[in-house]
């Protein structure tokens, strides 16, 4: 079985071979019909707009839920928000993301009309996001848990109130612990953008499938998308390394590192 | 705003077009959760063999599974399976085989995490005794790997049923196909989604506090 790539120099529209195959990717010829290559880069587009727009969201959200699960029971008030975060998290967690991505598309926006004006995309967005922000909670929760309980005994020493104490003492530290975590829940943000495909956001997955039916040529056509996925997730991991070791503390974290810096 | 009108879900259309998805997702999930321990065990036993022939082949295997969306795997397998036998394969068969394959990637890492997590002295102790690797692996490294492994296997086992509902992508029927026929025959689309997300959030929610459980039995045990 041989490979033959020159599939992705063909038009979409009537399957000859088009002028300016890899030129138009730079802008420096115009195909009179888009090529496959074309349409790949396209849908590489989509995911990777899918993907960032639902992870920003998760990773906010997530934050945000994983750090109310920690407060301390200080009241009503503070027991009501861990119960919330509790519920969000067994909520979006139980629940497959295509099923969640159904539901956003196909029914929340019948409940909130604004919602019909969004762009399909974005709806898709919010499913993952909001799928992937239960397990980047978790993963916040057990880095403010991992903390040793004697710096919030000391924020408390301190007179710091409990918004202060998050602020100044706790998240800073555990922000920094859950990135290893995070940089993997990334890349699953990536391979779950994947579902898009059933309501129809023209990523990559969905060229993957229509492509494959035109033109017959599936192995060539899965063999780049899937490829395109890999190099995505691992952009992604790379970011996340970037940030490590940019947000990076001296001496903190991986004191082994640091060894040298000790004495 | 509409209201919802929930009558239609009745007995009739529970063992009409819910039950065949139901039973089809639970055999998968249970089929790729006994295969991918399996052939999980063995690429982890392969990883950790020091032997360069074997460790390679298994390390670039559970790689590339983890690294590439499940739903491109299932549409891999869907496409090469017919390709190499050399005639058409029915999506349900198809979605089997691709579970296991892919499902054994990930128990793989759960087994070799387990088989690590073993201290060095048992495997000396079993050689002390004139015990060959086979031997040591079965008797006595295995089964204290396997207990500490099971909440974490069960973990995987949820994470598994909600992914089987990918098997959308080659149009196998599955527990939310069933749904979702049902609400196009029905005319109740709205509705069945709701349903179905209640029914998967029900089936998960239990399983884990099942685990959570089990967790902390194992835990007191250890």
């Amino acid at each position: 079985m041989a490979l033959d790539f020159g599939v992705f120099c063909k038009s979409t529209l009537d399957g000859e071979a088009v002028d300016h195959c890899f030129s138009s990717l730079f802008g420096l010829g115009q195909n009179a019909d888009p090529s496959y290559l074309d349409w790949l880069m396209k849908a590489w587009g989509w995911t990777l707009a899918v993907a960032a727009l639902g992870l920003a969201i998760a990773l906010i959200v997530g934050a945000v839920m994983g750090t109310l699960r920690t407060l301390p029971d200080t009241g009503r008030g503070s027991r009501t928000l861990v119960r919330f975060a509790t519920a969000w998290v067994e909520l979006f967690r139980n629940i497959p993301v295509l099923v969640q991505v159904f539901l956003w598309y196909h029914v929340i926006p019948s409940f909130i009309l604004p919602l019909k004006l969004l762009p399909s995309y974005w709806l898709v967005s919010i499913a993952l996001g909001f799928y992937t922000s239960a397990r980047i909670a978790e993963q916040v929760r057990a880095g403010i848990q991992s903390l040793p309980s004697g710096q919030r005994a000391a924020a408390t020493a301190l007179g710091m109130t409990t918004t202060q104490t998050y602020r100044y003492i706790i998240l800073p530290m555990a922000l920094r612990i859950v990135i290893p975590p995070l940089t993997s829940e990334s890349m699953n943000a990536i391979k779950n953008s994947s579902v898009a495909f059933a309501v129809s956001v023209p990523e990559l997955t969905l060229f993957a499938m229509q492509a494959q039916e035109e033109t017959s040529r599936g192995v060539e056509i899965y063999l780049a998308v899937t490829g395109l996925y890999a190099l995505s997730a691992f952009g992604a991991n790379r970011v996340m390394a970037l940030i490590e070791k940019r947000s990076r503390i001296p001496g903190f974290i991986s004191p082994s590192n640091d060894a040298s810096l000790a004495h | 705003m509409l209201s919802l009108d929930l009558n239609f879900y009745n007995w009739e259309l529970f063992t009409n077009y819910i039950v065949k998805g139901l039973i089809f997702s639970i055999q998968l999930t249970v089929i790729a959760t006994i295969g991918g321990i399996v052939a999980g065990t063995f690429l982890a036993l392969m990883r950790l063999s020091g032997r360069p022939a074997l460790v390679y082949p298994a390390t670039i295997y559970i790689n590339t599974m983890r690294s590439i969306p499940l739903v491109m795997v299932i549409l891999w397998f869907f496409l090469l399976i017919p390709m190499l036998i050399g005639k058409p394969i029915g999506a349900d068969l198809s979605a089997t085989i691709t579970f296991i394959a892919f499902e054994a990637a990930f128990f793989a890492e759960i087994v070799r995490a387990g088989i690590q997590s073993v201290p060095r002295g048992q495997t000396y102790a079993g050689e002390a005794l004139g015990m060959n690797y086979g031997q040591n692996m079965r008797l006595i490294v295995l089964p204290q790997a396997f207990r500490n492994m099971v909440p974490v296997f069960m973990t995987q086992t949820i994470i598994l049923f909600q992914d089987t509902s990918l098997v959308y992508a080659i149009g196998a029927y599955d527990l939310l196909k069933g749904f979702e026929i049902a609400g196009k025959n029905y005319g109740r689309p709205i509705e069945t989604y709701i349903l179905a997300a209640a029914t998967y959030f029900v089936i998960c929610f239990s399983l884990s506090k099942v685990v959570r459980k089990i967790h902390a039995k194992v835990a007191i045990v250890r």
